[in-house]
């Protein structure tokens, strides 16, 4: 026996092992080919041996070679028989010739099943460690079910290093077998808590990819992450949770709240860069999360901007990019704190690191404003001068045209500058953006009416100039500019001062080397001019040049009829005969030129790229339906009824999309007119500064003494872009000066109010006027265009399956497959297919059908599953926490440890997140508990009164699920806010009458709130409250509740605008967008939005109208529905409490500056606070002093009017006696104050 | 998570390539050659971080690589993972671990790529204790040094009488390699990156 093993080896000792493979292979460097397959067909013989270690060596050099990336899935079967050697080191080698070549398509992989489950319970750790890490790398969906069980157990092996191997392989378990999360996680959340380093890091690791993926499901969590964050120490794990808590935040913003401190913490005190860096990061996302609820966190932005300035200004070109990519995070919330390193920023386009300069510029992009906007780009144009590289020249130019359109040109002020640009962008030699350039030259100068002629004259001068011709600039596409300027300066042609020469100018032979598309545009378009100039001429009475015209284009096109491009040739032959007719006519002295023109009458207006898309799809027509019957499959495949179907389908939505457009351009034209006369944008731009291109349209008034060679993007005769930046710089100056003359007459005018808004900076955005009334189209829409629907998540993503909820009691269904026998496992409720004893490809086959039959049985579970939520919900019964069992019987069936009690969970968040201690800026996490506590009289069970909305909304709450734990929190803060309000009329009620308050009778519960509209699926109300920061804002919050079984989704409100109130939209969207509402409704669930409205004037009350659209879907359907609703904007909506005391209020008083009005109303019946909080509360006034049956009240408006009222009562009658400044103001007031007593 | 570790030499070579996501074999050297082709073109003094290798998983995924003398390591990892953590990773866990076990194992002075053009299934065997499936296993060195040399010790034994002539073998014939370079060192291999706290 032990001869044969010495004779084995002594065998083998001639055989080439890895070593020698990579020696040989070394030493074969030309025919290295040649070699390897020789190599390969000792190892096929070697394969053929019985010895293991000779197979186990050939399997070796096998791996090798794969990496030199021949294929060796042919030795598919060697390697199973190599990874079931009994010795380790054989085993090893096996397992990771296996790791790096098997996939889910290997087929002898079902053979191994066996071997890699006898491996994971062998004795000796290393045999498991090493099937742990192969099949992390090869496992399939089969596997994962057949071994979840046994990996589970090995969860809680005695040894951390089995222990953290099989935590970690869960994670690509859980992938492939989603069904093993639910059983499995709280082991895994055990594992958080483990006492070995080792396996807490590969558990957070795990939970980190999951959660990163289906965040909701882990919020839970996060009280254990906190505790986890504040105790490692370990780096690498800190840094995967803060990596998390970024994840969670913007699901949770109390959670952000919470954060803030420890992280602020770790900021200032870690050393390693990764671990601030990151935390920088989570503070950042922390801040995004709450830059709509909380005011402000400026210290914690401050001191991010500042800890990455010192990374980018680190030597260290990593900590500068990292920097950078942070800083651009920042920049989408918070562009102020941003906008001031500009210098910075600037700087790093000089870097020599190429990947730095493409953040910077990224950042750029974000930062620039009206005011800035020439400066960077003309730095960019620099920059584009020196560059080297074209990828980088060509990043550039993409970025200063992405800059100057972004937001629908939002910050270009003169756009004679930026066609200026675009024409200076032209001379960059060896770009790919020439489309680009042309794309925005056409968009210019179609949507910005006022700029057309001087972008004709600009087109013209390139037609003109020819340097686009030359050949080596058509090879890299900038000569694609010349389809731009042909096409303006055809469809344009009113604008052109020479007409003629353009005409000639497009009629060069050389053109006939263009691309035939841009040839086509040339054709067409000369066609055009010819219109033009016919017209010119002909009132001229000269017929000469109009027939030297004709005889121009007569001689000239036969070029491009030859042309080999088929559009091409079409049209010019088309427009050759049509010359010659004209000619034919000419000859006779007929009058053509009228015809001729009417050929190209007419205006194209631009449609927005999605239009078509958008139109909804009307009721009751499927697309997707056949329109005849589908032809019989035996009928061959015919082209013809295809076609057929293809040409209608457009002609039919066009006709309907045309139509759509007329009446909505017409609409939208009058809104403009009106939003333009409104706007002081528009009206108030200075005549002078219009001056200075009036006096000097064109080109004329550029010196042509300008020229400088050294300076390569100068082209004498085109205008220079930084003329205008001077040019710019000076009108500015001007509109400065006067506008401070304006001001200070304003100032004179009205002593106090308005002007507090005003000396908030020297040049803030808004007084930038722009150089010419620049009316910027807006591309058409549909009118009820669909919101666009981002759907682009991608189904087959595999984490899709793992959003689960865990925090669902587990089903008796739910455990792991056990083992028990093969045969077994093959009858377990997931499948029924066999696969012992059928052929290999059989078995594939049905393991494939397996598959499919387990995604559908999956899905019908997950149905079920949230039925039964539901039910659970309805019934309300707490399900029992069970304790966790320990572990014992590592291999038996007992699995599925049962999970903790859900509902004690999802309490305990909102406990945790709202009532440990708390830092200063937490306190309104805090607040809802306690005014909920503090003003019980709100509670739905404590009576009635006229608000039945609240009280069903109140109802709701209460079938809440666990899940809408968000929904939950959002509710609460908003009954926080309104308490709020409550709370501040209230307390204002107080601040006079403490003594009385307590003995009296307590007031009936309060709402503001009213009906806006309702259907039957979603009933709205609504409130409107003053902006204290802002005097011309006032935020509308409308509580959104669905009343039907079916889902709401993609509400969107929108307003229709009066010239008085505005809805706030987002920059960019156009005064006919909607807004959507942020969330979405489940059946019976509300959930309040706010909306922001700006107003002029607030001596009237307002009302608006809108239309709330929104999806229904049920199980079986979706349709589109819509609501129309008024807003009705009272006078009080404008008021707001402000508490005032009784010395400044008789000052106010004896003033004299205001008007008096007085109200009587009759036959009240209820006490006088009662009285007294009414108007407090409904009408936002504050008591200022109450002196028995007497009281003074004061508010004030947003805009600062002071509202004092006087209110006396005896017998059942009440008088009012009202003073303002505003005295239409306090008549409308006081209308309203009666109108509250009359419902009453 | 790591979609893929690539180490290969200055002229593009693979000396260890890892996937954690399947590709053909065709489609592996084709992402080798093009990371290559992407990294070999950057120079030493700027940053290790590069977006845009279109062939492994898209926007979401980073290139992050070190570059040592004659070699590149490189990961493949998306937004999940820290970019410094992972270059802390290669530079004190990969490296090190690979001087450490080599050095023990066979006394060399420093590791050269000649000890990853030999001994590759070794530099798995580390790199496994490292990184598992895409995911970062351990990051504390001496456990990995440890772990690794428990197993290369259970190898030896194992061995025993059968391993000891093929040893000697394997022996003679690395002495007769006297025109290896023996000292392709694989430079300052201590840079410390300022600041960066080994893990």
């Amino acid at each position: 026996m032990a001869l044969k093993i010495v004779k084995g080896s002594i065998d083998r000792m001639f055989d080439k092992n890895l070593q020698d493979l990579v020696r040989g292979i070394r030493n074969h460097k030309e025919d290295e080919a040649k070699y390897i397959s020789t190599c390969i067909d000792e190892i096929k013989q070697e394969l053929k041996q019985d010895n293991i270690a000779v197979k186990a060596n050939a399997v070796c050099k096998l791996t090798y070679l794969q990496m030199l990336g021949y294929d060796i899935s042919w030795a598919a079967f060697n390697i199973v028989e190599v990874m079931s050697s009994s010795k380790f080191t054989y085993k090893r080698i096996g397992y990771l010739a296996a790791s790096q070549c098997f996939h889910e398509g290997t087929d002898v992989i079902m053979l191994t099943t066996n071997q890699i489950r006898k491996d994971l319970s062998s004795p000796n750790q290393y045999d498991t460690g090493v099937a742990l890490t192969g099949l992390s790398c090869f496992v399939t969906p089969d596997l994962a079910r057949d071994l979840a069980n046994d990996i589970m157990t090995l969860m809680s092996h005695t040894k951390p290093y089995i222990r953290k191997k099989a935590v970690l392989i869960m994670y690509k378990v859980f992938l492939k077998y989603p069904e093993s999360l639910r059983p499995a996680f709280p082991r895994l959340k055990e594992k958080l808590e483990d006492p070995d380093p080792g396996v807490q890091s590969a558990a957070v690791n795990v939970i980190c990819e999951l959660a990163r993926r289906n965040p909701k499901n882990y919020l839970s969590l996060a009280p254990l992450f906190f505790k986890l964050m504040t105790s490692s120490t370990n780096n690498w794990v800190l840094i995967k949770i803060i990596k998390l808590f970024g994840a969670l935040t913007p699901l949770e913003p109390r959670l952000g709240k919470k954060l803030i401190e420890p992280l602020t913490n770790l900021i200032h005190s870690t050393s390693a860069m990764s671990l601030l860096y990151e935390c920088v990061n989570t503070v950042i996302a922390v801040l995004i999360s709450l830059s709509s609820g909380m005011p402000n966190h400026s210290a914690s932005i401050q001191l991010c901007v500042q800890k990455l300035r010192i990374l980018i200004e680190d030597s260290d070109q990593n900590l500068k990019y990292l920097g950078l990519l942070a800083m651009s995070k920042i920049l989408k919330t918070h562009p102020k704190s941003v906008q001031s390193h500009k210098d910075l920023i600037l700087q790093c386009l000089d870097d020599k690191d190429e990947s730095i300069r493409l953040r910077a510029l990224d950042l750029l992009y974000g930062m620039v404003s009206k005011k800035n906007l020439m400066e960077i780009v003309k730095k960019l144009m620099l920059h584009v001068d020196k560059a080297e590289g074209t990828t980088y020249r060509d990043e550039l130019l993409t970025k200063i045209i992405d800059i100057c359109s972004q937001s629908n040109y939002q910050y270009i002020t003169n756009f004679e500058w930026y066609i200026s640009i675009l024409v200076e962008l032209t001379r960059l030699e060896g770009t790919r953006h020439g489309h680009l350039i042309a794309s925005q030259m056409l968009d210019v100068a179609i949507r910005v009416k006022a700029i057309r002629g001087f972008a004709v004259a600009q087109m013209a001068m390139l037609l003109d100039s020819g340097h686009l011709l030359t050949g080596n600039m058509q090879r890299n596409g900038i000569c694609e500019v010349l389809y731009a300027a042909a096409w303006i300066c055809g469809e344009f042609s009113e604008h052109l001062d020479d007409p003629m020469q353009t005409l000639e100018a497009m009629l060069r032979p050389k053109v006939a080397s263009l691309p035939g598309h841009i040839q086509a545009v040339y054709v067409q378009n000369a066609a055009k001019l010819f219109a033009t100039v016919l017209q010119k001429h002909e009132g001229a009475t000269d017929s000469q040049a109009a027939q030297d015209t004709s005889q121009l284009l007569i001689e000239r096109l036969p070029l491009f009829v030859q042309s080999a491009n088929l559009e091409v040739q079409e049209r010019a032959s088309c427009i050759l005969q049509l010359v010659k007719y004209i000619q034919k006519l000419q000859q006779k002295d007929v009058e053509v030129a009228e015809e001729v023109s009417a050929l190209f009458a007419g205006e194209l207006n631009p449609v927005a790229p999605k239009a078509q898309k958008k139109v909804p799809v009307p009721e009751g027509l499927d697309l997707d339906a056949w329109i005849n019957e589908p032809p019989s499959e035996s009928e061959s495949e015919d082209e013809k009824p295809k076609a057929v179907f293809a040409k209608e389908e457009p002609k039919q939505s066009r006709a309907r999309h045309i139509e759509v457009d007329e009446k909505e351009l017409a609409r939208r034209r009058e809104a403009r007119k009106q939003e333009q006369a409104n706007n002081p944008f528009y009206i108030k731009s200075s005549p002078s500064s219009q001056k200075v291109y009036q006096d000097a349209p064109g080109v004329e008034h550029i010196p042509v003494v300008q020229i400088d060679l050294s300076v390569p993007l100068k082209v004498p005769g085109m205008p220079m872009s930084e003329q205008y930046l001077k040019l710019e710089e000076e009108r500015r100056q001007k509109e400065r000066a006067d506008k401070k003359k304006k001001d200070k007459k304003k100032k004179k005018r009205e002593k106090r109010g308005k002007g507090k808004r005003d000396d908030s900076g020297p040049e803030s955005e808004e007084d930038i006027t722009p150089a010419h009334q620049v009316d910027i189209v807006t591309e058409e829409m549909p009118e009820n265009a669909l919101p666009s629907d981002d759907d682009d998540k991608d189904p087959n993503d595999p984490h899709k399956a793992l959003d689960i909820d865990l925090d669902k009691p587990l089903a008796d269904s739910e455990k792991l497959p056990v083992r028990t026998h093969r045969r077994e496992v093959l009858k377990s409720p997931e499948e029924d297919g066999d696969q012992d004893g059928i052929t290999q490809e059989a078995k594939r086959r049905s393991s494939k059908e397996k598959k499919e039959k387990d995604r559908k049985k999956s899905k019908e579970e997950e149905k079920k599953k949230k039925k039964k939520k539901h039910k659970h919900v309805v019934e309300e019964e707490p399900p029992e926490p069970l304790s966790e069992e320990p572990v014992q019987s590592e291999e038996s069936a007992e699995v599925a440890a049962p999970p903790t009690s859900t509902s004690a969970e999802a309490s305990d968040l909102d406990f945790w997140l709202s009532s440990a201690p708390v830092p200063p800026p937490i306190k309104e996490a805090l607040a809802p508990k306690t005014s909920v506590a503090a003003a019980p009289d709100s509670e739905p069970d404590v009576p009635k009164d006229a608000e039945p909305d609240e009280e069903k909304s109140l109802k709701n709450k209460k079938k809440k699920q666990k899940k809408e734990k968000d929904e939950k929190k959002k509710k609460k803060r908003h009954h926080h806010h309104h308490h709020h309000g409550d709370g501040g009329g209230g307390d204002s009620v107080q601040n006079g009458t403490v003594e009385e308050e307590e003995e009296e009778e307590p007031l009936p519960p309060m709402s503001n709130y009213c009906l806006l509209a309702e259907n039957s699926y979603i009933k709205m109300v609504y409130d409107i409250q003053g902006n204290l920061q802002d005097g011309s804002q006032v935020v509308v919050s409308v509580i959104f509740e669905n009343k039907s079984n079916s889902f709401l989704k993609s509400m969107e409100f929108n307003v229709l605008d009066s010239l008085n109130s505005k809805l706030q939209r987002p920059e960019g969207a156009s005064p006919h967008d909607g807004l959507v509402v942020p969330f979405q409704l489940p059946p019976g669930v509300s959930n309040e939005a706010r909306f922001v409205f700006s107003v002029q004037s607030i001596v009237m009350p307002q009302k608006l109208k809108g239309t709330l659209t929104f999806i229904v879907k049920s199980e079986d359907s979706s349709t589109h529905e819509k609501l129309d609703f008024k807003l009705h904007f009272t006078c009080t909506s404008y008021l707001i409490t402000t508490p005032c005391y009784s010395d400044a209020y008789a000052k106010l008083l004896e003033s004299g500056d205001l008007k008096s009005s007085s109200l009587k109303l009759e036959g009240l019946n209820m006490p006088f606070h009662h009285l007294l909080a009414r108007i407090c509360f409904h009408h936002h006034f504050s008591v200022v002093e109450r002196i028995d049956s007497c009281a003074s009240m004061y508010s004030r408006s947003i805009q600062g009017h002071h509202v004092c009222l006087l209110v006396k009562t005896a017998n059942q009658t009440v008088s009012i006696d009202a003073k303002c400044d505003e005295p239409s103001l306090l008549a409308n007031v006081l209308d309203e104050i009666k109108q509250t007593f009359s419902q009453c | 998570m790591i979609k893929a570790i690539l180490i290969f030499n200055n002229h593009g070579k693979p000396r260890l390539i890892r996937f954690y996501q399947y590709f053909a074999e065709d489609l592996q050297q084709q992402i080798i050659r093009e990371t290559f082709h992407l990294v070999s073109k950057r120079d030493d003094n700027v940053c290790n971080f590069l977006e845009g290798g279109s062939l492994i998983g898209g926007s979401d995924y980073k290139l992050i690589y070190r570059h040592y003398a004659t070699l590149y390591f490189v990961f493949c990892v998306d937004s999940s993972e820290s970019e410094l953590g992972i270059l802390d990773l290669i530079q004190v866990n990969i490296i090190q671990t690979h001087v450490f076990v080599e050095t023990l194992d066979k006394c060399f002075e420093n590791v050269c790529e000649l000890d990853l053009i030999f001994h590759m299934d070794k530099v798995h065997y580390i790199l496994q204790e490292v990184v598992m499936g895409g995911m970062v296993l351990e990051t504390n060195m001496n456990e990995i040094v440890g772990q690794v040399e428990l197993q290369n010790r259970m190898e030896k034994s194992e061995g025993g009488l059968s391993a000891a002539p093929a040893r000697a073998v394997s022996a003679v014939k690395n002495m007769n390699l006297p025109e290896i370079p023996r000292n392709i060192n694989i430079g300052d291999i201590n840079i410390k990156v300022p600041s960066l706290s080994p893990f």
